[in-house]
């Protein structure tokens, strides 16, 4: 099947040179332009649904999973890292939802609106990602109660807004009623009132998520498991000891 | 029905020669490194990222690299004569064209069994049968709508161009349709007549977006009335290909 070559004396001198010369520009002229400066770059406004649809050829899940990388990687620009709170938050809360909106049974855009998006220093844009994990709370309550279990303690805590912390803990208790919540889900409601403090009732809510066994995937494990080692130790209890749930 | 196998057997044979069984072993490397790194990059459902990336490149890779090989097969057998050769024997024009489709769909099953076994490692056995079977059904589409193209258009490039766009179609009619019957309240006449057009395209086409479906892998959601619905589809889809492509070959002055 190879093509038998000729040997290189066969090659006239002059399409040599010109392949010297060719290859010698070309590298002359990529090392004389300036160095790439890494500059970061706003987040566009998310498609419309409709676009998405078409976009997706048929296969809104791949394009769902695409589409949350995509953002996920936005704040790590190459060469450039943004802060969260120099986000466009609006437009954050925009793509999640058409991530959503992509693959509605996926875990993954709620998640990242609880716990990573809802972890910038602004309470306004901390409400902002609370109040879309709320509001699609909703859809399906049995499913995606922990991300609303999380934003109650993030309310709780961090804004320190009780009736909001409690208005999540009821949502819990009333819709996610389904086998596969767990008994302390529904007592979240009674543990904002008791107001203990916030590195305690995270270690409480990541534990009895990582006790519960319903987190499987080992991204998402090592995820939680930073966020726990990283809690100070409790005051009560040695730090090597895990939390329980409440009971 | 000898002509038409030994046909076949001959187009196999040429994919075989063109290297095709590497070029989707190599495909399917690369899809399974990125997916891997990919799958990495995620904070939750890293497993099913990935399976949804790999499953979505590998589709579109099965399907570009059968389109490519029909239609320049044609292209090349047209050039060589070779078609014309075939058809002096004393032989129908018939056993040449399903030999042909034969031969097509023989190699369509590298595709279908090397991506299905990769699917086994994210879906049940079952869920990753279902969308093997579904992939196979989706190139024999194509592989007859590239043989159909290149029988009619004679040229590599227009030919490819509208598999290419067959198949887009294909997979964007369910949308399309959804979109325009969304507005069609406010719709002028204009778009009226354009939502009439998708509706009759979507009666002549086959809707591929019931094809290969990944949440079949995601969530294990399929079941015997999507392998029925496939199967029905392809049935219908090929007959109806080929027919028309039996019908230009017939016609043709050669």
């Amino acid at each position: 099947m190879n093509t038998p070559v000729r040997p290189l004396s066969s090659v006239p001198l002059a399409v040599k040179l010109l392949l010297a010369a060719a290859l010698a520009l070309q590298l002359g002229w990529q090392a004389s332009r300036p160095p790439p400066r890494a500059r970061a770059e706003a987040l566009p406004p998310a498609p419309s649904p409709a676009a998405l649809r078409l976009a997706s050829l048929g296969d809104p899940l791949a394009l769902s999973r695409l589409l949350m990388l995509y953002l996920q990687g936005y704040d790590d620009q190459a060469g450039v890292t943004i802060a969260w709170r120099d986000l466009d938050y609006g437009r954050i809360r925009q793509w999640l939802e058409r991530v959503l909106e992509l693959d509605p049974r996926s875990q993954y855009p709620l998640l990242a609106a609880s716990e990573v998006y809802g972890a910038v220093g602004d309470p306004a844009r901390v409400r902002q990602m609370l109040e879309l994990v709320y509001e699609r709370f909703g859809e399906d309550p049995n499913c995606r109660w922990p991300w609303l279990a999380h934003a109650a303690v993030v309310a709780q805590h961090r804004l320190h807004d009780l009736p909001l912390a409690r208005r999540y803990a009821q949502a819990i208790r009333l819709h996610a009623t389904g086998p596969q919540v767990p008994a302390w889900a529904h007592e979240l409601e009674l543990f904002v009132l008791e107001d203990m403090n916030q590195a305690e009732a995270t270690r409480t809510l990541i534990g009895a998520l990582l006790s519960s066994g319903q987190i499987t995937d080992p991204n998402e494990l090592h995820f939680l498991e930073q966020r726990l080692q990283n809690l100070p130790p409790p005051a009560h209890q040695p730090a090597h000891q895990p939390a329980q749930p409440p009971r | 029905m000898t002509a038409a196998l030994v046909i076949a057997r001959y187009t196999l044979l040429e994919a075989l020669r063109n290297r095709l069984l590497w070029l989707l072993l190599l495909v399917l490397a690369a899809a399974v490194c990125a997916g891997g790194f990919l799958g990495q990059l995620a904070l939750t459902e890293s497993r099913q990222l990935q399976a949804a990336l790999l499953a979505a490149v590998l589709r579109l890779a099965a399907v570009f690299l059968i389109a490519t090989f029909v239609v320049s097969s044609m292209a090349r057998e047209a050039a060589d004569k070779g078609s014309e050769l075939l058809l002096a024997l004393a032989l129908p024009r018939a056993a040449y064209l399903l030999g042909k489709l034969a031969g097509f769909a023989a190699l369509a099953l590298l595709p279908a069994l090397l991506f299905g076994a990769v699917a086994l490692a994210f879906a049940p056995p079952g869920q990753a049968a279902l969308w093997a079977a579904s992939l196979l059904g989706e190139l024999w589409i194509v592989a007859a709508f590239s043989l159909l193209c290149s029988l009619t258009l004679s040229q590599t490039l227009p030919a490819l161009t509208a598999a290419g766009a067959f198949y887009l179609l294909a997979r964007v009619l369910g949308t399309l349709q959804l979109l325009g019957h969304a507005g069609a309240a406010q719709a002028d006449a204009g778009q009226r007549w354009l939502t009439h057009g998708i509706d009759a395209l979507a009666l002549l086409l086959p809707h591929l977006d019931a094809f290969t479906r990944t949440e079949w892998l995601l969530y294990h959601t399929g079941g015997m009335a999507d392998l029925a619905n496939v199967a029905a589809q392809t049935a219908l889809a090929v007959g109806l290909l080929t027919a028309a492509a039996l019908f230009d070959l017939y016609r043709k002055n050669l």
